[in-house]
């Protein structure tokens, strides 16, 4: 048996094709996810509550920013790994590629929500309202009409195959409208207000908050991957049952 | 080739009209959904007239969602798209030619109608010329965006909401450059956006005549073959 | 330690963005173990129903599928 780094990148690509082998792997792999996940959030939520001092500005709403920062960030992650999984999917035909990217949807949309209720939140005690249409906020709105149009799609087209497919199709398209969207939405943003500029950050982060935003975005990190294992397993679980099922009715 | 791009945009065209559903239905769709804007807000004719570009934009896209689904589902049920996708042109060929049906038969009679429409909100006579400008440079990008939400959902029955669902984010660009074009949407404030709006709109549209095709046709042979 | 928990004032708006944090993760992270636990199990089930019919099984794998 050829040891791994024998094998080119593609051959080690193909190995991980099989699901049986991903199982096995992501098997192994999962406890190890599991426990660094949690340890990472632990650490980054004893420095974002306690460690991190009050901003200058922005008092301890500030605190709010290591939820809601990071949640920006998988956002966007969670939608760049389905684009990614969707090419993949389209162009090399990888058999696990399709299940990647839709597992990895609904992790994007609920940080995608919650960055957009953190944001909410923090708008509120820095601008005095709920909601403000500004470039950010607004373009993560757009990305979650995104998210749920993807996941609606692959609702109601029955044939996994198909609905990879068509999915993968979407999520690409979606990837190129991103940037076009965003900068509509930002250029619209300045018509409007073309004296201030309004970040929801803040104008600069110190140093000393770069430390529990990192960790936090690091756990977050790592919270997505776990969970995008534990999707990808109940996905292929699934797809077993539809065939165990459908050959059963042939009978 | 082009001969039978041609033919194809015919047919569709002439089935389009003939069948009476669809330019018809979406005009008067854009007349209502116009209509019911006053009702909402009130008869305000200052406010009319300070948000009539971007209403008018707005039911315009609405109205042209409307007719979307006629765009792949009729043929795929009665088996001209497994005809259509096997003959000599090629599929995203096929695509374009459909959108730019839908475009003839839908978009440009939306067009038409806003000026008109735009009276009823009080809309400034001068910004008729920018307003019908901006909407025909615009409304293709929503034909050939929209065909690819068709595409996606060919193989779903009643899957227009679907459809719409998933194409409206794409048309938010032609949106925000639609209304700046059309001389809306703050634009007055800033010197020379009405300009750049309409550039953008234009190459947003050009965007779509690509893309639209290709997605499309990516999307019917995902759910067909 | 009332400090920490007024949060200088914005205590209503620090809280519930780590509780609706918290919500959101556990939520999904509980979703996905649930449901992998129940797709793990009809996959056990279905694979002891083929099996405990061997001849029904071999019939229907009979011709090659």
């Amino acid at each position: 048996m050829t040891a791994m780094s024998d094998l080119t990148a593609s051959q080690r690509l193909q190995a991980f094709a099989n699901p049986a082998r991903f199982m096995a792997l992501s098997d192994r792999l999962l406890p190890a996810c599991a426990v660094v996940t949690c340890l990472l959030l632990a650490a980054g939520l004893y420095l974002s509550l306690f460690v991190s001092p009050a901003d200058y500005q922005q008092g301890e709403t500030v605190r709010i920013m290591y939820i809601h920062v990071p949640s920006a960030w998988l956002a966007m992650f969670g939608y760049m790994v389905m684009a990614g999984a969707s090419a993949v999917a389209l162009v090399f035909r990888h058999p696990l590629a399709d299940i990647a990217a839709k597992s990895a949807a609904p992790i994007g949309a609920a940080f995608t929500f919650l960055a957009l209720v953190t944001g909410s939140l923090w708008g509120r005690p820095m601008w005095g309202t709920w909601w403000v249409w500004d470039a950010r906020l607004t373009s993560m709105l757009i990305l979650f009409f995104l998210y749920l149009g993807y996941m609606a799609l692959w609702a109601t087209i029955e044939e996994p195959v198909r609905a990879g497919r068509a999915a993968a199709v979407l999520a690409l398209v979606g990837s190129i409208n991103v940037p076009i969207i965003h900068y509509s939405v930002v250029w619209w943003n300045t018509l409007h207000q073309p004296a201030s500029v309004f970040r929801i950050d803040g104008p600069a982060i110190a140093s000393s908050m770069l430390m529990p935003l990192g960790v936090m975005a690091l756990g977050f990190t790592l919270f997505f991957v776990t969970l995008l294992l534990v999707r990808m397993r109940a996905e292929i679980f699934r797809r077993r049952v539809r065939v165990l099922r459908l050959a059963r009715t042939e009978r | 080739m082009m001969r039978a791009f041609h033919m194809l945009v015919a047919r569709d065209t002439r089935l389009a009209i003939r069948v009476g559903g669809g330019a018809g239905m979406a005009v008067f769709f854009f007349l209502t959904v116009v209509s019911i804007v006053p009702l909402g807000i009130g008869p305000n004719l200052k406010l009319l007239a300070s948000i009539a570009p971007g209403m008018l934009w707005v039911a315009l896209l609405l109205s042209a969602l409307l007719t979307l689904d006629r765009l792949f589902q009729a043929d795929y049920e009665d088996g001209s798209l497994d005809l259509l996708m096997t003959g000599a042109l090629p599929l995203e060929f096929v695509a374009a030619a459909k959108a730019f049906s839908h475009w003839l038969t839908t978009g440009l009679p939306l067009v038409v109608a806003a000026p008109l429409l735009g009276l009823l909100l009080n809309l400034d006579t001068e910004d008729f010329g920018p307003l019908v400008l901006a909407m025909l440079v615009g409304t293709p990008a929503l034909s050939f965006l929209g065909g690819i939400g068709a595409a996606l959902t060919v193989s779903i029955r009643r899957g227009g909401l679907l459809a719409s669902l998933l194409v409206i984010p794409f048309y938010i660009p032609v949106l925000i450059f639609g209304v700046g074009a059309a001389g809306g949407g703050g634009v007055s404030a800033v010197p020379g956006a009405g300009g750049q709006s309409l550039l953008l709109l234009g190459a947003v549209s050009l965007v779509s005549l690509v893309l639209g095709p290709v997605a499309s046709a990516a999307a019917l042979r995902a759910n067909l073959r | 330690m009332q400090n920490f928990f007024a949060m200088g004032g914005y205590a209503a708006f620090v809280w519930p963005c780590y509780a609706i944090a918290a919500l959101v993760m556990a939520g999904i992270a509980i979703q996905s173990v649930m449901d992998f636990r129940a797709q793990q199990r009809l996959v056990r089930e279905l694979d002891k129903g083929k099996a405990a019919r061997p001849r029904a099984a071999a019939r229907e794998a009979g011709p090659d599928r």
